[in-house]
């Protein structure tokens, strides 16, 4: 079981990434929970300074950018 | 440098598909071809350049080298200068603005950064070289790093720290100085493919915008008489620049989407001064950032610092027509 986080305001580029995670767990089938942390306080517990980020157990693998859907099937079965 | 680029323009447009280049869809039709190849010729090259700069100085080795130097003001030049090398995106404009005081660094740099951010990135310096040359390009860079530099420093001298939330001013209580980052070494071969990855994905994002805002200059280009604008818009009319701005803060627009038809407009007869300030006023200073601004300050302070930066366009607007 994966525990897989998306952080970011709500923005578009934050939707996306979301989005990508969603798929990319549809196609490799891996097992995992996805949160989505959009709330300002809970996210600068996670020291980030550029949105969108993505933390595959407690790692952070992307930040600032989007994250795309091949990249995303390589941290689920790696 | 382009010259080739126009003769394949001219070639496509008047002899593959025999359309007269004295006709105003001729002339629309050319000038997007040649402008649309030319901007992603050049986006593609900088945007390289930019992710690898950027690939050795990322957002967060900023945060802690002006975190752990003291500098005597040359943090503000240095704080401008990574503004521009960074990419930014106003979603990270809280949390970027959050990491920074945190850290320990002063309200004032870290707006400096906040302004020169936006103001001048990649994607603005690849456009502004496609449409108005490298001169022109120099001189808004230079523009955009000095803007951030004073708007920077003169909101640092207002003492606002007491507008900020609450909650903000408790981590500023309880700043402390960022340690060294571990990074793992990396050659310049293996960053390599993540930097053009990043660059193409780049230009991708922004290439609709581009399409959209080249398509209306062209039209604008093809159809509206030379010095159309002139009319309307000259350099004697001192409020053409302010009134510039504030018409540029609503429209939310980026770099790509509004240089192509800025170009038009000054192609037309508008100042060049009052089309930049106009431009500044839209990828410098939207409403969704004040919005998201106002979870780290009030509404005093967000009003502050919108209009220090606006007054600075409008200045730079009128600096701008009196030196070009």
């Amino acid at each position: 079981m994966k525990h897989i986080k998306v952080l970011g305001p709500g923005c578009a580029k934050c939707k996306t990434t979301y989005n990508n995670v969603l798929e990319a767990i549809k196609q490799t089938g891996v097992e995992a929970e996805v949160i989505k942390i959009e709330d300002i306080m809970e996210m600068i517990k996670y020291d980030v300074l550029t949105t969108p980020v993505l933390m595959i157990d407690g790692v952070t693998k992307v930040k600032g950018r989007v994250a795309d859907i091949n990249e995303i099937k390589q941290f689920l079965t790696a | 440098m382009f010259n080739w680029l126009q003769y394949f323009a001219d070639w496509l447009i008047y002899s593959v598909f025999g359309i007269s280049a004295k006709s105003h869809l001729g002339e629309a039709l050319d000038f997007f071809v040649f402008d649309t190849l030319k901007i992603f010729i050049l986006l593609f090259i900088i945007t390289t350049i930019m992710g690898g700069v950027n690939s050795y100085f990322p957002v967060d080795k900023v945060r802690n080298f002006l975190s752990r130097n003291k500098m005597y003001g040359l943090e503000y030049l240095f704080a401008s200068t990574f503004g521009v090398i960074t990419p930014f995106c106003s979603c990270s404009s809280v949390p970027l603005f959050i990491g920074f005081v945190k850290g320990g660094i002063p309200l004032g740099i870290t707006f400096t950064y906040l302004i020169t951010a936006p103001l001048v990135n990649e994607v603005a310096i690849a456009i502004f070289a496609g449409t108005f040359g490298f001169k022109v390009t120099a001189i808004y860079v230079g523009t955009g790093i000095v803007l951030g530099i004073i708007g920077g420093y003169v909101l640092g001298k207002l003492k606002l720290e007491k507008f900020l939330s609450p909650w903000v001013q408790g981590i500023i209580a309880n700043a402390s100085t960022e340690e060294e980052l571990l990074e793992e070494k990396q050659t310049l071969t293996q960053r390599f493919p993540t930097i053009l990855k990043e660059a193409l994905n780049i230009v991708k994002g922004v290439s609709i915008y581009i399409i959209i805002g080249i398509a209306v200059g062209g039209a604008m280009h093809g159809f509206l008489p030379t010095g159309f604008f002139e009319h309307y818009i000259n350099k004697g009319q001192w409020y053409a620049v302010p009134l510039a701005v504030i018409m540029g803060v609503p429209m939310y627009s980026n770099a790509a989407g509004v240089i192509p038809v800025v170009q038009v407009l000054v192609a037309k007869g508008v100042p060049l001064g009052t089309a930049i300030a106009f431009m500044m006023g839209v990828i410098g200073l939207s409403l969704p950032e004040a919005m998201l601004l106002k979870k780290v300050m009030a509404w005093q302070l967000i009003a502050i610092y919108f209009g220090t930066i606006a007054f600075f366009m409008v200045l730079s607007g009128y600096l701008f027509n009196f030196i070009l």
